[in-house]
């Protein structure tokens, strides 16, 4: 990098975070800045790194279950599902019918609360105060329902290896059907608010864009890879827990920039809402529980499994000796991977887009450090 | 040092555990699993080694052919599809799947410590086919020590994926750009991934020059 530019400028270095409200938690951006233009950034992460990783090989496989509702707390039972489908996988079990019912209703419900979180912050990012309080306010029926089924409201560890360990409460279904009456058209309400809003399109569209390919290249999946028009989510592309038996849609856009992020995104919710609605007619009365022995003692062996979190692809990979507890357990975090393409979406956009970026991408600290 | 000797306690089970069945070249053997196993009975014992199948496609036969016996297995083990080969061919194999099989996706970097074994750590690469909608897993084993070439000039997603192996195991890639720790302080002393590193154990001279209080725990 040159030391001065073309204007006879000195390059500035500006430090923003790791206590700065726009980056969502504890991430530290050293910008590179000549007058208001990027020229680099370099992100500083690991504040909240817990060594989640290390803890699972000193727990056993039910023991860790819980610590993973810690990485990306705004969807922990995004989470909990990937991990239980993991230790499943090497176990050779499925879950019962009415178990992946219900997982699939709170785990769509969930993707609904995490992107409303996204909404809000995003929105209150850029200078849109009003829709963080409507979304707090949606996002608070859903965590209602959480906390009515299994008594935690972000943290919530609701899916057992194997299955459930609750049956739902009664009402349960009534209550998510009231959710999803309440909820659609709540969206178009937000879509009322931003998606003319002239402030919300100049400061959105155009900015932050990575193409699929380059998406691609840094392993960016999720609404980012989808907003540039690739379609592809792994509900559909390898569907887990009987996302087959859903007829949903897999929004898309075109122009790969923050603007079509937050419209993929929008009509994410409106799908799940659809997800949610048929999961719930067709709930089958039956166990709940798996055949998992009391002990989860897997055989020899490893395997990767792989779920559609709301952030992108949430993967384990999950390594057993045989014993009661995980000989190592990886998680494919894709916070931290989407937090990788920034340096390419912010170079040679203004300051001010790195806030709209930082939105955009919708990482969690806490599964970035993990 | 007091630190540590108290951290051995709870590190050892996994250990213990982990040492006693590093892959390939054991026989299923009945005292396999002592320490972490013993709390309970369990009389079917599980094989010590991973009961992996051949695993013969087009696919398959294709990379043996070009690569011959840089290869030394490829298998599947719960449907899942991996490739062992030797670590100097590992960066030569993800190019060829990228180039030729349209592999163009790489999901992960990771490694596994098994401490017992000559060829210490198990590097792992996690790659997708967009076009295929196929996984395969590409596995090395390599020495402590070894530096393994780095794949960030195939898959541009590697730079941070094998700085976090750097940063946990360890490993050092070469002919990265950028090979600094990335989660934990850079002039933190150890790697906590590694399985002779206990699960309480820290770098006690950092967290007393750098926090100003005796220990972190």
């Amino acid at each position: 990098m040159p030391d001065a530019t073309f204007l006879d400028s000195t390059e500035l270095v500006l430090n923003m975070g790791p206590q700065h409200p726009s980056t969502h938690g504890v991430l530290r951006v050293i910008l590179k800045l000549d007058g208001e233009k990027v020229l680099g950034t370099e992100c500083v992460i690991g504040y909240l790194h817990r060594g989640v990783e290390k803890i699972a090989e000193n727990r056993t496989y039910a023991q860790f279950n819980p610590y993973v509702d810690r990485m990306d707390y705004v969807a922990a039972i995004s989470n909990g599902l990937g991990y239980c489908l993991a230790v499943e996988k090497m176990l050779n079990v499925e879950a019962p019918p009415r178990a992946q019912a219900v997982r699939v209703i709170l785990t769509e419900l969930n993707r609904i609360a995490s992107h409303l979180l996204w909404l809000g912050t995003h929105a209150l990012d850029i200078g849109a105060i009003t829709p963080v309080f409507y979304c707090f306010r949606e996002r608070e029926e859903a965590l209602k329902i959480f906390e009515k089924y299994c008594g935690a409201r972000l943290t919530t560890h609701a899916f057992r290896i194997g299955g459930l360990q609750y049956e739902t409460y009664e009402g349960f279904e009534k209550e998510c059907l009231e959710f999803c009456d309440m909820f659609l058209p709540k969206v178009d309400e937000y879509e009322e608010l931003l998606t003319n809003n002239r402030i919300w399109v100049g400061r959105l569209k155009g900015v932050g864009v990575l193409s699929g390919d380059e998406c691609k290249e840094y392993g960016v999946t999720g609404p980012v890879l989808r907003a540039a028009g690739v379609k592809w989510d792994l509900r559909k592309a390898q569907p887990y827990s009987g996302y087959e038996k859903y007829d949903f849609e897999i929004p898309i856009g075109q122009n790969a920039d923050t603007y079509d992020r937050y419209l993929v995104r929008m009509e994410e919710m409106r799908q799940s809402v659809r997800i949610i609605r048929q999961a719930v007619e067709g709930i089958p009365e039956g166990p709940i529980m798996g055949k998992v022995g009391k002990v989860i003692k897997p055989p020899v062996g490893e395997a990767y499994v792989s779920i559609e979190a709301p952030k992108g692809e949430l993967g384990y990979y999950v390594v057993s000796d045989g014993s009661t507890q995980p000989y190592r357990v990886r998680v494919r975090p894709p916070s931290f991977v989407n937090l990788q393409a920034l340096d390419r979406m912010v170079a040679g956009g203004l300051v001010a887009d790195v806030v709209a970026i930082i939105g955009t991408l919708d990482i969690v600290l806490g599964e970035v450090d993990r | 040092m007091a630190d540590e000797q108290k951290s051995d306690g709870p590190q050892q089970p996994p250990a213990a555990g982990g040492g006693a069945k590093p892959a390939p070249p054991k026989p299923p053997g009945p005292g396999g699993t002592p320490g972490a196993a013993g709390g309970h009975a369990a009389p079917p014992k599980p094989p010590a080694t991973m009961a992996a199948t051949p695993w013969d496609s087009e696919l398959s036969r294709e990379i043996k052919e070009r690569f011959g016996d840089q290869i030394s297995e490829t298998s599947t083990y719960l449907g899942q599809n991996f490739i062992v080969c030797k670590p100097e061919a590992a960066v030569a194999v993800i190019e060829y799947l990228k180039l030729e099989a349209d592999f163009d996706y790489l999901v992960d970097v990771t490694a596994v410590d098994w401490p017992k074994r000559a060829e210490r750590f198990d590097v792992v690469y996690i790659l997708y086919s967009f076009a295929r909608n196929e996984r395969v897993r590409v596995k090395t084993f390599i020495a402590d020590g070894y530096q393994p070439e780095s794949v960030v000039r195939v898959h541009l997603t590697a730079n941070w994926l094998e700085r976090e192996v750097f940063d946990m195991f360890g490993i050092e890639f070469a002919g990265h750009p950028d090979m600094r720790r990335i989660l934990m302080p850079e002039e933190w002393d150890g790697y906590p991934l590694r399985k002779d590193y206990g699960i309480i154990q820290q770098d006690q001279r950092w967290v007393q020059e750098n926090l100003g209080i005796e220990s972190a725990q």
